[in-house]
């Protein structure tokens, strides 16, 4: 069954932790001597971690995220990865975005995702990213999906500051956009793009206009981030798929204290976006999934740690059954992939089918190119 | 010269360049048009730009391990050379030979390889083709370090023949294999490491033991062929020149389909390329007379505002406008230069795929139309940059709501724009009624209202295409 059965239209939340985030100092073996052994310098302390099962622990930073997993709020996807691994940020990016591990695409799994769930494209917010620039998930041609790095000052003739000056621009920016019958495919593409950029503004501006709320979120950019799509999403502006980046996680040096205050920064974020949107009532058709590109080194280099693989993934909501899916994978010497790296005990591709086809309600195989073993955390 | 040479002569510098001012345009209309276009052809006439003095303002640059801040340099060299030919040429090669930063993560061979092509860009194909198979970042980025005499890597042999001179459908996969066997041994040097001792750019090296010497047949040639055989034989290929002549036709004329349909979808214009063709065989592959064919060309100087402008295109051109950036203190971030192109979707030394980027009107999306329209109008929001300050000066006397509207869209371009534009522009300035700038006085007194007219018009359609 998809979604949730309340009536509401089930929405996907994508966080992605942009870099590489170290899933062995998120969810932490803290029984298991061989951690200790490779992380002289990065590891973190038996004494300090908060345990939920006798050998995992979450990161001491991440009290909130421990509270929604104790809640049964948290579904955490061990060893979540594909074969072969990039250890390319960008290119390891792409796959993650593209679903097209042998080939370069630059077709999304979301904008194939938005497509089936608006297929004529009615809506250019069906699909929202929070950030600078769209990312490659999302795209598709002829899919309009649109990208806010301001909610407060979003659209175009954003940096004209007066109110009367930036309305009469754009104005004019519609006129100047209208239909130019005859004037070529590539004038009226731009004619109708600029009037979907229009069209999207205009319908996003009224969520900060209605939002009011008793949380209040940390400053941080993911804080932010998350509190804008808890605006656009209490408005009820028929968003399907929001999308927001949190950078920073590629901690080749000095990894502590860097990857602990993100981490920190995106428990708190995710829990007050619960916490916000329970207030308004508006939390039951809502699922997060955080993802990242890869893991890192299994050994510190002394400072931080390098590229790996076999990473983490988390879905978060009040469907959610919380617990462990799939399985840590095993830090013995033995196992470790190319003499270095966690392997992977499951396929993304399977993740996002688990998201598409028992919460979106949309068929995996042709989003993500073929049938992928799924979990079951929304049953 | 009569002012239509001034839209001639912008129509020319913002494709083999990134656009003139109207100063510049002035400067230049005392040639003639053949002349400026030797000019372009022939860059050692002009000095290259003192990167040194750049320095002095980025003490970061002596240090070449940020990507985004010596992409924002390759920009403010767009903005500031005198030599626009050239650094357009380095950006078009760089297109086509698309090799990207993020396999390596190595920014002093990145920063090689462009300037490779800014050193060999404009001399002939053999020697272009030798040099990018000697170069670092490329050996790298298509894996010919893996290739080895005993364990051959195709992918440099592939690309080499479908990517970057003949395209798909003119040899054989037995070609590729040996294509890729007779660049084994060609490696290069490891570089110096990062951490502690500085960024050091890596060199070729060819590596005669690691070479396969063994007989190859190639495109119907058989030898015990080495690379530059493979190239030569490459560069004699009438594919080879077609591939070339449509590519320049589709980076500085008008935009073609996607490159990879190009096997199946003919060139819009099939004569211009038969004359790209033909300047390409008679010259050898020199790619100098294939530019002059071009430029002078009746079909170039007919195809105005009929090609989207690059994001690299769009930034340095919005800028040059505004006369900021300016040599040698930019006074600015210049990484903030290649940040906006990059948000409009080029990210420049590091393209998406070794396909580089698709062109044309896929530059525009939701997105990135937001992106572009933002920034232009907002480097045009400041009236006193120099460029606007220059903009205004060139307005005089009475001039009606239509008369204002025409003589800012000569003076941000010529740019030509449909009645729809031109109706909605007037519309705005009929708010302002007839003005009279008859002094520096009233030209100020009107500066934010001429101004808003200006940002206006570099939102408009028209203004994406160069």
């Amino acid at each position: 069954m998809a979604g949730n059965g309340n009536g509401k239209d089930p929405v996907l939340v994508v966080v992605q932790l942009t870099g590489g985030n170290d899933f062995m100092n998120t969810v932490i073996p803290y029984t298991n001597p061989v951690y200790y052994d490779n992380r002289p310098t990065v590891g973190i302390p038996q004494d300090q971690v908060l345990p939920f099962t006798d050998s995992l622990a979450f990161h001491p930073k991440m009290g909130p995220f421990k509270e929604m997993y104790d809640a049964g709020d948290i579904a955490i996807v061990q060893g979540i990865g594909y074969p072969n691994s990039s250890r390319s940020h960008f290119r390891g990016m792409d796959i993650w975005h593209t679903c097209e591990p042998d080939k370069v695409s630059t077709v999304g799994w979301l904008g194939r995702t938005i497509r089936e769930l608006d297929p004529k494209g009615e809506s250019p917010l069906t699909g929202v990213n929070f950030g600078v620039g769209l990312p490659r998930a999302m795209a598709m041609p002829g899919v309009p999906v649109t990208s806010v790095s301001n909610l407060d000052n979003y659209g175009l003739m954003s940096g004209i500051g007066a109110e009367i000056q930036r309305n009469e621009a754009l104005d004019i920016f519609k006129e100047m956009y209208g239909p130019a019958v005859g004037t070529g495919p590539v004038m009226e593409y731009l004619a109708q793009t600029g009037q979907d950029v229009l069209t999207g503004a205009d319908m996003i501006k009224v969520a900060p206009e209605q939002y009011e709320s008793s949380i209040e979120y940390a400053n941080n950019p993911i804080a932010k981030a998350l509190r804008d799509v808890a605006r656009v999403h209490t408005a009820d502006l028929g968003t399907r798929i929001f999308y927001t980046a949190h950078g920073g996680y590629d901690v080749h040096a000095n990894e502590n204290p860097i990857q602990p205050q993100l981490i920190g920064d995106l428990s708190g974020a995710i829990s007050d976006f619960f916490a916000d949107i329970r207030e308004h009532n508006a939390s039951d058709n809502v699922l997060v999934m955080v993802f990242t590109e890869f893991g890192r080194r299994i050994y510190d280099n002394g400072s931080g740690t390098d590229h790996g693989s076999g990473g983490g993934a988390f879905f978060i909501g009040d469907q959610v059954s919380g617990g462990l899916y799939a399985e840590y994978p095993s830090i013995e010497r033995a196992k470790w992939l190319n003499g270095e790296d966690m392997a992977h005990n499951i396929d993304f591709r399977g993740i996002y089918g688990t998201a598409l086809e028992q919460w979106l309600g949309v068929e995996a195989a042709p989003v993500v190119g073929g049938h992928y073993e799924q979990i079951n955390p929304l049953s | 010269m009569p002012e239509t040479d001034l839209a001639l002569i912008s129509h020319l510098m913002r494709r083999a360049g990134f656009g003139a001012t109207r100063a510049e345009q002035e400067a230049l209309s005392s040639k003639d048009y053949d002349e400026i276009v030797e000019d372009l052809l022939h860059p050692d006439r002009f000095e290259d730009l003192n990167e040194d003095a750049l320095k002095r303002y980025n003490l970061e640059l002596t240090y070449n391990d940020s990507m985004p801040l010596w992409a924002g340099q390759w920009v403010w060299r767009m903005i500031n050379t005198k030599r626009p030919l050239e650094e357009k040429m380095s950006l078009f090669w760089h297109h086509l030979f698309a090799a990207a930063w993020y396999k390596s993560e190595h920014t002093p061979t990145m920063l090689k390889q462009i300037q490779l092509f800014r050193r060999v860009g404009m001399t002939d194909m053999q020697t272009i083709l030798v040099a990018l198979a000697k170069d670092p970042a490329m050996n790298y980025w298509l894996d010919n370090c893996e290739n080895h005499s005993d364990q051959p890597n195709e992918n440099w042999g592939r690309e080499l023949l479908e990517l970057f001179s003949m395209g798909v459908g003119n040899y054989t996969e037995d070609d590729i294999k040996n294509a890729a066997r007779a660049f084994t041994g060609w490696t290069f040097t490891q570089p110096i490491p990062l951490y502690p001792f500085g960024s050091y750019e890596s060199d070729f090296e060819y590596v005669p033991e690691d070479h396969d010497d063994s007989e190859k047949t190639f495109l119907g040639y058989t030898g015990p062929l080495n690379g530059e055989d493979i190239i030569e034989i490459v560069v004699k290929q009438e594919a080879t020149a077609r591939f070339i002549a449509r590519h320049l036709y589709n980076f500085f004329v008008a935009d073609e389909p996607q490159v990879p349909s190009w096997s199946i979808e003919p060139p819009n214009d099939p004569e211009a390329i038969e004359v790209l063709v033909k300047a390409f065989q008679d010259n050898d592959g020199q790619i100098v007379p294939v530019l002059r064919a071009l430029f002078t060309s009746e079909f170039f100087k007919n195809t105005r505002h009929q090609k989207v402008k690059n994001p690299a295109e769009l930034v340095a051109g919005t800028i040059k406008l505004v006369g900021t950036y300016q040599f040698p203190d930019p006074a600015e971030s210049i990484t903030a230069l290649s940040g906006a192109a990059t948000v409009m979707g080029q990210s420049l030394m590091n393209p998406p795929t070794v396909e580089g980027w698709h062109t044309g009107h896929e530059w525009i999306d939701g997105g990135t139309l937001n992106e572009r329209v933002n920034f232009a109008v907002n480097q045009f929001s400041d009236t006193t940059k120099p460029g606007i300050q220059d903009i205004l000066s060139r307005l005089e006397g009475k001039l009606s709501p239509s008369e204002l509207v025409e003589r800012c869209l000569e003076l941000v371009g010529p740019l030509e724009v449909g009645e729809t534009t031109q109706a909605a522009l007037i519309r705005h300035a009929n708010n302002i009624g007839e003005i009279d700038l008859d002094s520096d006085d009233a030209r100020k007194e009107h500066a934010d209202q001429i101004g808003r007219i200006l940002q206006l018009i570099v939102a408009s359609r028209e203004f994406q295409f160069a």
